[in-house]
């Protein structure tokens, strides 16, 4: 139900518009595109048809027949949305007779459906008042009133107020294709039930929001507006959780520091996400005004000290006073910086500017290069452009869909309803994963093939997969010949050709049926639309830059690049990963993937900023650990990241942080980085600023101010107030001043303007001259660096291997209503539904080792050991295990080791060799002593508990 | 450093560009690679090491991935103080 009034035409607009169509409607000629509906037509000409089973996101059902019309030379009454226009058509939407009609209808839903409460939104209340009847001639039926369902913490479900126009169905269907809701029962008995008749929570349902959304009644509401009451005005927004980057409206009451957000609308013009929401976005926002956050700025010399709270002119003098002594001491190069995705655009540049400028070296990293900073390599080096090569809209004109190494159910909802939307309608699906992931079998969609692999050979499926495309000669040889260096594909055929990449040799190190492989090499070929969509299942290895660049080789073989259908994606695990990468985050690179040793590039930077800049790369985050315990690092500027959580490896990260003389950390809450932090400084969450963030299709989306920050500073500000205090006073009064100076400096950027982006509602870049508003879809008549580039990948195992010791593979993912290290998720009501996390592990691993489903286990790698939760799956293949890294009471990564993706040191999350163990009392076995840690017997198993299926 | 890190990762880097059928080309590929992405410290470390123990643990490609490097980095001056 909307809680404000937003416009909505009835049925959406036609797939594919035709030809213009002029119709007659109540004597005024109105014209629209062929296909549109009789009620979308009469909106567009201003007239609202009375409906109550129509609106504009779901096809039209033609159910409630509210919104009947009369049409010359018709008979009888049809219904208006589900009747197309056609040439000439004279529609009448008024009469004696349509009012009687209507009335008599309206009448009997009324005999049904109470007074709603007072204040609240009720379109049956609203068309009631249209057609003039104020209230029902039939006597209602005494009964008992069906009892509210309030199991869901985020929505409540009235039954009492429910009209079954099924328009919560079919939103669970059509737009999430979920399937949770069906109606039940006929006639005056019908309802609406989730699952097997369940409570919402217990049900299926995956509170993305999107049945209440559609809800016309107040039958399926959010608590929130209950409790708060009707919001007052929206102020549009982008969603500050995964990279799909939705659009929200986001509805306040109350202004200044007294406002309260309402409720998150998905926004109906959002250009990702086009009215659809998952979860997170949707209702996780509780963080934001959560008791936990810190509000005052805090210093302290040791970290064994109390924090003790202070000023924010004592904070950042002190600040800046502990940097300077540090490169006295140590020199300039002792300290660094960590932009994050978390944070805006226009924030990530100023961080990495005052690295650059202030501090005078060049060690500024960010949290993508421990997620996709392979991506930005694989993709560069052959296509010449560190993104993804399409709009989400392209999936739409996909036949084959290719999933790598990503869950997008969990990882991308709203995108992933996109996808299963086309999936639905027949795209073929070909999932390679370690786990069988949501999408391999989901109502109505099954994968066509599924490459189970082992974990930590990506490299060695991908190139058999090329070796069939090639050697049964199903590449598309024209394509390459006009886009690509034909050395280089001459050199990677041969690479590929060899026996050692076929299928059937690469069977014994992948453990995938070779036959499985030549099935999806074949339907891949086959397209004509192919598309490739990969996550971190592909970055996070020894060879995930390799990976990449096996992706991008069959892309371009097969000719799946340069138009909608195919391409080339990563999906972006945080927010804004493309833009911190794209703002010059990178040691090595300025804004625009442009390399600091380049003397062009660095002069236009040296005159924009007025300083010297230095030509060599600086320390990545990995090596700053390095130099740490080296001794010649010793202090860093910390912007929204908790990579003591986040970061693998967590004894070896917390040792070098230890070592280090001052952290300044800028963050919401006291974090696990905290603990090694002697300078706090209160961040500000993404309704208390103003920026942009850019989403995994490159898309800008500007992020609104709704409250003045809690702390007293927006992140930018807080930067500028540093670097000020550093001798680097910078003067923007706005956030759309950093972006002038970023479209300056940055050639994709050239064209992006605040007023713009106000104007478009997003723009994907590169926008510049060439491409005012924008584009779409990237490589169209060549590739970004000219001609495509196959580069070699030749399979290089992990030297992370399972061993009698540590005879299981970990591997790492994410769940649904959790994100990242949990930090903002475990702040809200999402607990519910994922209170801590578990391990999954197969059942043959688990019966030999006596483990239960819900049993504590020790989890043990060479590099630590924690203790969670088991679940007992058949999802995961055996021999492999699987875990969540959301909470850090579990610290999944203090089992993950220091190996590293070979290009770019993006670390190797996904390969882990462990153990498991079954432990009996959690937190005894935590306490035990060092020499006790030697491994554990594998216990008996217990004989009351019966082994599981 | 770490220097058996850092050994670990020139030989990672050298094991991607042994791919490459002209060793020549790809010893130079593994310079540049160096060259492009290590921080001056790491890289003075990898080159004092590779000519105080003559290489020994890093790869044969390795080795002369970081011979080429060490030919043509100007000599390692401390950086100043800020
Ligand atoms: S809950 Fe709302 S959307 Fe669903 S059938 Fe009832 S009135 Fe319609
Ligand atoms: S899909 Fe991603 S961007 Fe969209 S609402 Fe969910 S978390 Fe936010
Ligand atoms: S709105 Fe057309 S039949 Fe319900």
């Amino acid at each position: 139900m909307f809680a404000i009034d937003y416009e909505d035409l009835g049925t959406p607009a036609p797939v594919e518009a035709g030809a213009a169509v002029t119709v007659e409607i109540d004597g005024e000629a109105t014209t629209v595109p062929a296909g549109t509906s009789v009620m979308r037509a009469a909106a567009l000409a201003g007239t609202q048809l009375p409906k109550l089973c129509a609106t504009d996101t779901l096809k039209a059902f033609g159910s409630c027949r509210m919104c009947l019309v009369e049409i010359e030379g018709r008979k009888g009454y049809p219904a208006s949305c589900t009747t197309t226009v056609v040439p000439g058509m004279k529609i009448r939407t008024h009469s004696d007779r349509l009012t009687a009609l209507r009335r008599g209808v309206l009448d009997l839903y009324l005999s049904e459906h109470p007074l709603d409460p007072a204040g609240a939104r009720c379109e049956l209340q609203d068309v009631a008042r249209t057609v003039g009847l104020a209230q029902t001639s039939y006597r209602r039926a005494a009964r008992e009133p069906a009892p509210r369902d309030e199991s869901n913490p985020y929505f409540t479900f009235d039954p009492e107020q429910c009209i079954v126009c099924s328009r919560c169905v079919r939103a669970c269907d059509e737009v999430q294709g979920t399937f949770a809701l069906t109606v039940q029962g006929r006639g005056l008995a019908s309802k609406i039930a989730a699952s097997q008749d369940q409570p919402f929570l217990e049900s299926e349902c995956v509170s993305c929001g999107a049945c209440v959304e559609a809800c016309p009644t107040t039958a399926l509401m959010e608590k929130s507006v209950i409790r708060l009451g009707q919001p007052e005005r929206a102020i549009t927004t982008t969603c500050a959780y995964c990279g799909v980057g939705c659009t929200f409206e986001a509805e306040v009451r109350g202004a200044g520091a007294a406002t309260e957000v309402v409720r998150m609308a998905p926004s109906r013009d959002g250009d990702a996400n086009h009215g659809h929401a998952c979860i997170k976005g949707r209702f996780a926002y509780g963080y934001a005004t959560h008791p936990d956050r810190i509000l005052k700025p805090m210093i302290r010399k040791t970290t064994r000290e109390e924090w003790r709270e202070v000023s924010w002119d004592e904070a950042i003098r002190y600040a800046a006073s502990e940097m300077r002594r540090i490169q006295a001491k140590y020199g300039r190069d002792s300290v660094g910086g960590i932009t994050s995705s978390r944070c805006t655009n226009e924030e990530t540049f100023l961080v990495q500017k005052m690295v650059r400028v202030a501090f005078g070296n060049n060690n500024v990293d960010t949290c993508a290069r421990v997620c996709h900073s392979p991506t930005g390599y694989g993709l560069k080096s052959t296509i010449g452009e560190s993104a993804g090569t399409q709009a989400f809209t392209s999936v739409a004109k996909a036949d084959v869909i290719m999933v790598v190494g990503a869950n997008p159910t969990d990882g991308h909802p709203v995108f992933a309803s996109q996808m299963k939307q086309r999936l639905r309608q027949g795209a073929k699906l070909i999932v390679v994963d370690p786990r069988a992931i949501g999408l391999v079998r989901s109502p109505h969609i099954a994968a066509d093939v599924h490459l189970q692999l082992t974990p930590g050979t990506n490299v060695a499926v991908l190139n058999a997969i090329a070796h069939v495309i090639v050697t049964e000669g199903l590449t598309k040889d024209d394509y390459v010949a006009e886009r690509c260096e034909p050395e280089a594909y001459q050199l990677w055929q041969e690479l590929i050709a060899a026996d050692r990449n076929s299928p059937e040799a690469m069977e014994s190190v992948t453990g995938v049926p070779a036959d499985l492989v030549r099935r999806a090499a074949r339907l891949y070929a086959a397209g004509p639309n192919s598309a490739i969509y990969y996550g971190l299942g592909v970055t996070e290895h020894s060879q995930g830059s390799t990976a990449v660049m096996a992706l991008a080789n069959l892309a371009m073989a097969t000719g799946n690049l340069g138009r909608e259908g195919v391409g080339v994606n990563p999906l972006r695990g945080q927010n804004n990963v493309q833009g911190s990468c794209d703002m010059g985050s990178f040691p090595h690179e300025f804004s625009a993937y442009r390399h600091v040793s380049d003397p062009v590039v660095r002069g236009l930077f040296e005159r924009a900023w007025g300083v010297t800049l230095q030509a060599e790369p600086g320390l990545r985050i990995t090596n700053m650990f390095e130099a740490a315990l080296d001794g010649t690092f010793r202090g860093m500027y910390v912007q929204g990241e908790d990579f003591v959580q986040s970061d693998p490896n967590t004894h070896h990260v917390t040792r070098a942080m230890e070592s280090l003389e001052c952290v300044i950390l800028q963050d919401l809450f006291l974090n696990e980085t905290a603990k090694f932090a002697h300078v706090f400084l209160p961040g500000s969450s993404f309704i208390e600023k103003d920026g942009t963030f850019t989403n995994a299709e490159r898309r800008i989306g500007r992020v609104r101010k709704i409250m003045p920050p809690k702390a007293g500073y927006e992140d930018w500000q807080v930067t500028m107030l540093l670097s000020e205090a550093l001798g680097f006073p910078m003067h923007y009064r706005h956030p759309s001043e950093i972006m002038e100076e970023i479209a300056r400096l940055t050639p994709t950027f050239a064209g992006v303007t605040y007023e713009k982006l106000d104007r478009l509602g997003s723009i994907q870049w590169p926008c510049n001259d060439e491409a005012p508003e924008g584009t779409p879809t990237m490589h169209v008549h060549q590739f970004v660096r000219g001609k495509g580039k196959f580069c070699l990948t030749e399979y290089v195992p992990t030297s992370e291997r399972s061993t009698s010791r540590f005879p299981l593979i970990l591997t790492t993912g994410r769940v649904l209503t959790q994100y990242n290290v949990g930090a903002q998720t475990r702040r809200t009501d999402n607990v519910v539904w994922h209170p801590e996390d578990m391990l999954e592990i197969h059942p043959h691993d688990a019966e030999v080792r006596g483990i239960c489903d819900g049993d504590w286990i020790g989890l043990m790698s060479r590099a630590g050991e924690t203790v969670l939760r088991a679940k007992v799956t058949g999802r995961i293949a055996p021999g492999v295990v699987y875990t969540t890294f959301h909470f850090p009471e579990t610290n999944a990564n203090v089992v993950t080791t220091e190996n590293s993706d070979w290009a770019t040191n993006c670390p190797e999350y996904k390969v882990t060799a462990v153990e498991v163990v079954l432990v009996n009392q959690k937190d005894a076995w935590r306490q035990r002593t060092a020499e006790e840690r030697a491994l554990p017997k594998p216990a008996r198993r217990r004989s009351r508990d019966p082994a599981p299926a | 450093m770490n220097i058996d890190l850092l050994i670990k990762m020139a030989n990672e880097i050298s094991a991607y560009f042994a791919a490459e059928k002209d060793t020549e080309q790809a010893a130079k590929d593994v310079a540049g690679h160096l060259r492009r992405y290590w921080e001056p410290r790491m890289r003075r470390q990898i080159i004092t090491y590779y000519e105080e123990r003559q290489g020994a643990g890093l790869s044969e490609l390795a080795q002369r991935g970081v011979g080429l490097l060490a030919a043509a980095e100007p000599p390692a001056a401390p950086a100043p103080p800020a």
